[in-house]
């Protein structure tokens, strides 16, 4: 064996997003793509589709999660509370998307181990703006050694 | 039953450092910044050996010169976060100082590959500790902005909420909520 030089696919964000509006996943998805942090992204269409990936053997698991609040056959909370309950899911940095701002709710998904909140914004070059702070921060998480059981993020 | 421990990853780093190397015999010497130093060339055996030992407790060996710098500018960071003395002095000549290279140099290749700025990540640390005192010690926000070399609480107060969109008031109640709900779980 061979000690290589850190892979240049090791550099690459795997993000995943579960969002059941067919819209917002594509605007996500093409925000995502104008911003200079490299990343793979994968949608998902509810919290279902996104336990069952993740539950799946041998699964590359996502640095990061956009979690839609409100969503049918499974909702973002109950996402929430079944990833912060598995510690194999432990490293996975979890954003909730919502159009939600009441300060109950954002608080509730802190207290139940969220890491990022984010509002959705109204427009795209905002969106793009959010989304690329996310990135930045998370990518600092990602890459040093910052304590990960205090990462909180509200936007 | 419950125990809660702090520890000091600098330290932590070092001794498994220490404990890895001895192992394998490797007669060496740990500089402050992530840097070793080999008293003799280790073979290609050795250092497969040790490369397999350390990716056990997440240690990589940087190979890449350039992410070998950024490294070394993060540590040496958090050095200066750490040390009462060294603390007061200017980051960027503290750094090109440390390092032997400009700050022109450093600050150009830290943007190019982490996506911010040395300024950014500072603040960004700076406020990881502050976070990781406020949840973890009895300490005062007068007595964190001071350990902290914040000009006033207003200052870093600002700084905390413009970092991470929550008071530090909000963030003591989610980190106290969070360790009430880790208790009420069953073991």
């Amino acid at each position: 064996m061979k000690i290589n030089p850190p892979q240049v696919n090791s550099k690459i964000l795997n993000i995943a997003l579960a969002d059941d509006d067919e819209d917002d996943r594509l605007f996500f998805q093409e925000a995502i793509e104008e911003i200079a942090v490299r990343t793979k992204l994968s949608l998902f269409q509810n919290g279902k589709e996104l336990m069952d990936y993740l539950n799946l053997p041998n699964v590359i698991l996502p640095n990061l999660i956009f979690l839609d609040l409100n969503m049918p056959i499974k909702n973002g909370m109950q996402c929430l509370k079944e990833i912060r309950n598995n510690p194999l899911l432990n490293p996975i940095s979890i954003a909730i998307y919502s159009t939600s701002s009441s300060e109950k709710d954002i608080e509730e998904t802190f207290v139940n181990g969220a890491n990022i909140y984010l509002n959705k914004p109204s427009n795209f070059s905002k969106l793009r703006e959010s989304i690329e702070k996310v990135l930045q921060i998370n990518w600092q998480y990602h890459t040093s050694n910052l304590n990960k059981d205090n990462f909180l993020l509200r936007l | 039953m419950k125990m809660n421990v702090t520890y000091d990853l600098n330290i932590t780093c070092k001794t498994l450092l220490r404990e890895q190397l001895d192992k394998l015999d490797i007669p060496h010497c740990i500089h402050s910044t992530g840097e070793v130093e080999f008293k003799r060339t280790p073979t290609h055996e050795e250092m497969e050996q040790l490369s397999l030992n350390l990716e056990r407790y997440g240690i990589q060996i940087l190979m890449d010169q350039k992410i070998d710098l950024v490294q070394r500018i993060k540590n040496t960071i958090d050095e200066m976060l750490q040390d009462d003395v060294v603390r007061l002095y200017k980051v960027s000549s503290y750094l090109a100082d440390q390092l032997n290279y400009s700050y022109a140099y450093l600050s150009n290749l830290f943007s190019e590959t982490t996506y911010t700025s040395i300024e950014n990540f500072i603040i960004l640390r700076k406020v990881d500790y502050a976070k990781e005192l406020m949840a973890n010690t009895d300490l005062t926000l007068t007595e964190i902005a001071y350990r902290l070399n914040y000009s006033s609480v207003a200052h870093l107060s600002n700084q905390f909420k413009k970092t991470t969109g929550l008071t530090p008031t909000k963030f003591q109640t989610i980190v106290r909520k969070r360790k009430e709900n880790r208790l009420q779980q069953p073991i």
